[in-house]
């Protein structure tokens, strides 16, 4: 490749799909805009694989945009951590948007559909921007370019509550991007610098000052609110429930991990972890909100009647695992906080892709419209059932992977008990997914199924990915592992 | 006396915090969904303070390097906050635009009368 | 809607004045406070002006929904394109000093051209808001 666009790929993991949602803004036709976001959704992988690779080979990369240097200007900065998120992120884009074609056709106004990828490509470029940038600022601004083109696709929705799904959503991310910027506003008085790396160095100077607890805690707190953090999860069941399909599957595998990801960024490469276990106790109230999660919004979505907002609630439960890796802070758990980002975004995409397909033929995602239906579709409820047996973490699949680590990591931190509750939050996993497959394989087929055929191969190809990557990263561990651990390596200070 | 000083001193950061404060309040306590977001843009008008009122040096002139002047004030946080601004006017105008289309497809904006009709489940 | 003749014609004569002011701003945004955002919002508010005092269809008709809408995305287009263009010049995303031969020229260039590109999104913008929320009716 030409040396000029290697030296600038960093920048151009973000500037492509900007360039995209403009030219699709600009385009009529919502087949032309989608052929364009195909098309750079399979360029956005290659790019941040490359960048991964060279991490890998040659440490980390800093880019200065505008050519100002840091921590004057804005620097764009790939490590192992945020190389392995790019990957993950642009990935599941490349393999969502396959299977766009036909759910948007069926479920968006064919007016809209150019907007629609418009809005898809400004997401995913505020999702790149997020993980890529070193500068706090500018993440907000990407964070903020993310969540209002997030609003806009969930309020597509065909159901009419969607607008009001998409309004709560509104009001709380903003409220949580405010408190964000309210806490580096407060560190940028204290230390006068926005690029991580610096506030990194200068953080240690002050860290005796109540201001920089109150920035920590505004900062966390924001953050929780745009993962959905058990007690602020309020807005995510509606939005992902009414949410076109794509979209669904698309927020679920992405826009959290990435939220996560800012956290895990905030708390250990740059407030240290002297101020989160020790000043602020961070870790307590990280391991009891954790599992608020994982025990009860997995004992709400038992009693969901509604298959995309049963997993929207075991969603936030997944979540609790990610944050109680984070919480655990060794390096056992955040290891399996980092796997889990990764093997959750794939078991989500799969089961919200496979639910996806089921609205394509039925129109509903009601669970007793599901009845029977492992006999007519049996490869979309093949892929549900691989999905599901991860989200229960049985040994083999991409579940148990994750769950190990962070079983291994509570009895690092001396923890026993903890291991009982993941066990616990299992088992809960095992009613909800349990009564999805007693419904689909175990009961006759209802008349509303009458001349229902098995998904198109475009929306099944995505969702037979995304559940064959389920079982391959359950067995074939040495990439997801082995770079997460070299990223907590690097978190934690232990690489020196 | 010292203490009132000190509030006196601060009273930037008083303000600050009392739009901040009411703001937020606004958006808990009210059902009308045009009135919350009149609370979101005074809690989001507060972080501009928060950010802008450090920023200005009483005394000091624009950063450009000028004979007679020594003293300069931050660019910085006011360019910050042009962005912040730009992101809350759109995160307003999105708010209203879907305020609109919820009062076009449920006839009403105020969220108790809309969760009464038994819709949010 | 009865119409005022004091209105119609002191907006006429206002509109030219509103829209050289916006590009003094614009341009000398350089030397002083100013810029593509305020001079977009005042070219904006110049349709606005005239849409409450003509009605929304002649506002409309002088300045097409359509146009405002695909003024939006060019804007940016231009604004990215500069920095794209920085690119393959040997320089990184949006460093205007490649552009040209002189690095101090080239910056005063880049920032033009970067904001003329604000201009027009921020016009295209605001009248698309407007326009939208105007044309809603009860």
């Amino acid at each position: 490749m030409n040396p000029e666009i290697i030296s600038n790929l960093p920048a151009l993991q973000v500037v492509i799909p900007l360039l995209g949602a403009l030219v699709c803004a600009l385009l009529r036709r919502g087949s032309a805009a989608w052929f364009l976001t195909m098309l750079i959704c399979l360029i956005m992988p290659v790019i941040s694989i490359y960048l991964l690779v060279s991490v890998l080979d040659s440490g980390p990369i800093s880019y200065s945009m505008g050519g100002w240097a840091p921590p004057f200007g804005i620097e764009y900065k790939v490590d192992v951590f945020n190389a392995f998120i790019l990957v993950l992120v642009s990935s599941i884009g490349a393999v969502v948007l396959p299977y766009a074609r036909l759910s948007v056709a069926s479920e968006i106004k064919p007016e809209d559909r150019s907007w629609f990828y418009a809005m898809f490509l400004l997401c995913l470029t505020g999702l790149l921007g997020i993980t890529i940038t070193g500068d706090a600022f500018n993440a907000f601004v990407f964070l903020e370019t993310s969540s209002l083109s997030t609003y806009v696709l969930i309020a597509m929705g065909r159901d009419r509550r969607a607008l009001l799904a998409a309004y709560q959503y509104l009001i709380l991310g903003s409220i949580g991007a405010t408190f964000y910027i309210i806490g580096v506003g407060i560190i940028y008085t204290l230390t006068g610098t926005l690029n991580f790396a610096d506030l990194a160095a200068r953080i240690p100077e002050i860290e005796q000052t109540r201001s920089i607890l109150a920035a920590a805690a505004f900062i966390v707190v924001g953050i929780s609110l745009k993962f959905a953090l058990f007690p602020l999860h309020v807005w995510l069941p509606n939005a992902y429930a009414y949410a076109p399909s794509t979209v669904s599957a698309f927020l679920a595998s992405t826009a959290t991990k990435v939220a996560l990801y800012l956290l895990i960024r905030f708390l250990f490469s740059i407030f240290g972890i002297e101020i989160v276990t020790d000043k602020l106790a961070l870790t307590d109230i990280l391991i009891i909100l954790s599992l608020a999660a994982m025990l009860g919004a997995s004992t709400v979505a038992i009693f969901q009647h509604d298959v995309k907002r049963l997993f929207a609630y075991s969603s936030v439960a997944q979540i609790g695992y990610i944050t109680l890796g984070i919480a655990l802070a060794n390096q056992a758990g955040l290891t399996g906080s980092l796997v889990h980002i990764f093997n959750h975004a794939i078991i989500k995409g799969a089961l919200f892709l496979a639910v996806g397909a089921v609205v394509y033929r039925i129109g509903s995602a009601e669970i007793d419209d599901f009845s029977g239906l492992g006999k007519k579709m049996p490869v979309t409820m093949g892929c549900l059932l691989i999905g599901g047996l991860g989200l229960i973490g049985v040994p083999g699949t991409a579940g148990f992977i994750s769950k190990w680590y962070l079983a291994v990591g509570a009895i690092d931190a001396g923890y026993i008990w903890l291991v009982f509750l993941l066990v616990l939050s299992s088992l809960l996993a095992l009613i909800y997914v349990g009564r999805i497959v007693e419904v689909v394989w175990f009961r006759d087929p209802g008349p509303n199924l009458d001349g229902v055929k098995e998904a198109p191969l475009s929306l099944l190809l995505p969702a037979a990915a995304m559940a064959a990557a389920t079982i391959y990263f359950g067995i074939e561990t040495s990439q997801s592992v082995g770079i997460a651990a070299q990223a907590v390596e690097t978190l934690l200070g232990l690489a020196k | 006396m010292e203490f009132s000083k000190e509030i006196i001193a601060n009273y930037n950061n008083w303000v600050t915090i009392f739009l901040m404060v009411s703001g937020l309040y606004i958006v808990v306590a009210r059902g009308n969904m045009v009135k919350k977001l009149v609370g979101l843009s005074l809690f989001q008008t507060s972080v501009y303070l928060l950010y802008l009122s450090p920023g200005k040096i009483l005394g000091g002139t624009p950063p450009i390097i000028a004979e007679g002047f020594t003293v300069y004030s931050n660019p910085l946080p006011h360019v910050l906050m042009l962005t912040a601004i730009v992101v809350g006017v759109a995160t307003l105008s999105l708010g209203l635009a879907l305020t609109v289309r919820i009062n076009e497809e449920f006839g009403t904006i105020e969220e108790d009368e809309i969760f009464a009709k038994g819709d949010d489940q | 809607m009865k119409l005022d003749l004091i209105l119609r014609v002191t907006t006429k004569l206002l509109l030219p004045f509103i829209l050289m002011f916006a590009f003094y701003v614009q341009f000398h945004g350089d030397f002083g406070p100013g810029g593509g955002f305020q001079a977009g919002a005042m070219v904006a508010a110049m349709v606005f002006l005239y849409s409450i005092t003509y009605g929304l269809p002649a506002a409309q008709n002088a300045v097409p929904p359509g146009l405002a809408q695909m003024m939006i995305p060019v804007g940016v287009l231009i604004y990215t394109g500069v920095g794209v263009y920085a690119m393959f010049n040997g320089g990184q995303f949006l460093n205007y000093s490649v552009l040209t031969e002189d690095a101090p020229h080239a910056q005063a260039l880049g920032i033009l051209l970067v904001e003329s590109g604000v201009l027009i999104t921020v016009a295209g913008t605001f009248v698309s808001i407007f326009y939208v929320f105007a044309g809603r009716g009860r």
